[in-house]
């Protein structure tokens, strides 16, 4: 096979941005999820509205924000709202279309743990915990995961459940009484996986280009189920990364051009 | 009536040992110099609240002052994890940390309720959310109307809230711009504040619906120019970024944090922080 012109991660953002429409209102996670909304916004979804946790509504930044509250998301929005009003009008209210979350670990069922690894009163590592997400996991119409596959990360029973996806899958989001639709896509460096529409378990249905059945099983640590019928997701047009990459070499020089001389934190 | 005093007065006169302390600013408008004066005075046993509790939380529980947090993300934010809070949850130092955690949803409805003077917030949430199991004071309540079944966390009422803002007139009234976090909320809900502000000016110059707390809403008033450094003031200097990715370094061993918080914070002062700024600064 010849030489891909692209990275895995590269792949991955551009077929996470792809998942998004002109018509979106979507809660943005840092990290990789900011990246491939804002990729959305510059490509085939130049009105979808972006929202971040710290109150920006309709934001659009030139660079990726290292913090889901840099000045840059609050300059460019259309209104910029208290964090109260964030929670309570804009994702309670039901508004938001689209939450776009990270992993630290992650189940087939695509109920996210970010807050320990071991026991939550004795954790091996105590994570950040759980931020916005368990409520918008709960709220937004539906939910997009995006990480790197690895068998630390996608594991078959995770420590703690920071955020519910689709629990034990079935109807277990309705039986705690929730409206919306939960995880509908996850998005890895090697394949996009949708929920079977019975069990709710994760499948592969589209293979990014060259990688196998295999690769996405190594770097699972569940047994992966594949869709009857799996595509191979498109490569990145010339226009979605060269999108990606200018974003990223805009959003590098603007971090290194606010390195300080000053010593204190 | 707030006074106009210094960043050590206001401190002592307001934070005792013991006492329940939210330090808030969401990314934006972080108050470093009030934690940082807190810190060189030496308070004991605080219940540190805050939603994101950063870098400014890592310094004061490494530095051994708090034995509460009561969060809702806990991370250096675009960065990583927080090593000084790691080590005293993990490994117990300097000193065991008692943790109350939530979503920021619970956080944000918990502030708001505190400063409406209700006894607690009633909202959509937790749903499948294990941190229901492990914090005692989630609970859930019945609408009365419908039957659905909501969440319910106490309202937080911090006995002294500390921010950052930008601008204050001469009397006293603040100006909050840019993005506005939770600090109306929390000042609202707390029996003392001390507010810093980058600059006294004779007229607010704002908007009809501008975020301003009148003179009369806290205890005390600081001019602190750079005092949110490394967070930013929108209007004023940008967010430091390079020093939060410095921090993770700083903060990777016990020794290098020692030595750290002695030179940039035990041995400086409020005033240390105009210069940090210099080159960040972004109006005229």
């Amino acid at each position: 096979m010849s030489q891909q012109d692209f990275t895995p991660d590269e792949m991955m953002t551009i077929a996470a941005s792809r998942a998004l429409k002109n018509d979106d209102v979507c809660f943005v996670g840092i990290g990789a999820p900011s990246a491939a909304c804002n990729v959305a916004r510059l490509t085939h979804a130049p009105d979808i509205t972006l929202i971040y946790e710290s109150g920006t509504i309709g934001t659009a930044p030139d660079v990726l924000p290292l913090s889901i509250g840099d000045g840059e998301l609050c300059d460019t929005a259309v209104t910029t709202v208290s964090v109260p009003e964030m929670f309570r009008y804009w994702l309670q209210g039901g508004r938001v279309t689209i939450g776009f979350l990270g992993a630290a670990q992650l189940d087939r069922f695509g109920n996210i743990n970010t807050t320990v690894i071991g026991e939550y009163d004795s954790p091996k590592t105590r994570l950040p915990g759980g931020g916005g997400a368990p409520e918008i996991a709960s709220l937004s119409g539906e939910i997009y995961i995006t990480m790197k596959q690895s068998l630390r990360g996608m594991v078959d029973k995770i420590d703690f459940f920071t955020s519910f996806g689709h629990g034990e899958g079935g109807d277990h989001r309705q039986r705690l009484g929730m409206t919306t639709r939960g995880p509908t896509m996850l998005i890895t460096d090697l394949a996009i996986w949708r929920p079977d529409s019975e069990t709710k378990s994760f499948q592969v249905v589209s293979l990014h280009p060259g990688v196998t059945r295999e690769a996405v099983q190594a770097t699972c640590g569940w047994q992966v189920e594949f869709a009857d019928r799996v595509d191979e997701t498109p490569a990145p047009s010339e226009l979605e990364l060269d999108t990606l990459r200018a974003l990223k070499a805009r959003t590098k020089a603007a971090h290194e051009r606010t390195e300080n001389k000053g010593e204190a934190a | 009536m707030a006074k106009f005093q210094t960043l050590q007065q206001a401190v002592a006169d307001n934070l005792k040992d013991g006492d329940s302390v939210a330090f808030e600013g969401f990314t934006h408008l972080i108050p470093h110099a009030a934690a940082h004066e807190v810190i060189r005075q030496g308070r004991k046993d605080l219940t540190l609240i805050r939603m994101t509790p950063d870098v400014v939380y890592d310094q004061i529980i490494g530095m051994g002052l708090a034995k509460k947090l009561i969060f809702s993300y806990a991370g250096n934010p675009g960065v990583g994890l927080l090593r000084r809070v790691r080590d005293a949850v993990e490994n117990q130092w300097p000193q065991p940390l008692e943790l109350e955690e939530h979503s920021h949803a619970a956080m944000a409805n918990a502030y708001e309720a505190g400063a409406a003077g209700l006894p607690c917030a009633i909202f959509r949430g937790y749903l499948g959310a294990e941190l229901a199991r492990v914090n005692p004071r989630i609970k859930t309540i019945e609408c009365p109307f419908t039957g659905e079944t909501l969440a319910a966390v106490p309202a937080l009422r911090p006995d002294v809230t500390f921010i950052h803002a930008q601008k204050a007139d001469r009397k006293g009234n603040v100006l909050i711009e840019g993005i506005l976090g939770v600090q109306k909320e929390a000042v609202l809900a707390a029996h003392r504040s001390v507010i810093t502000f980058e600059e006294l000016v004779d007229d607010l110059d704002s908007h009809p619906n501008a975020c301003i707390l009148p003179h009369w809403t806290m205890s005390a008033l600081c001019q602190v120019p750079g005092g949110a450094h490394p967070s930013y003031a929108s209007g004023y200097y940008t967010r430091d970024n390079s020093n939060y990715l410095a921090w993770d370094r700083v903060a990777a061993d016990r020794a290098t944090f020692l030595a750290w918080m002695k030179d940039n914070v035990l041995e400086a002062s409020p005033d240390d922080f105009a210069s940090r700024v210099s080159a960040l600064r972004t109006a005229a």
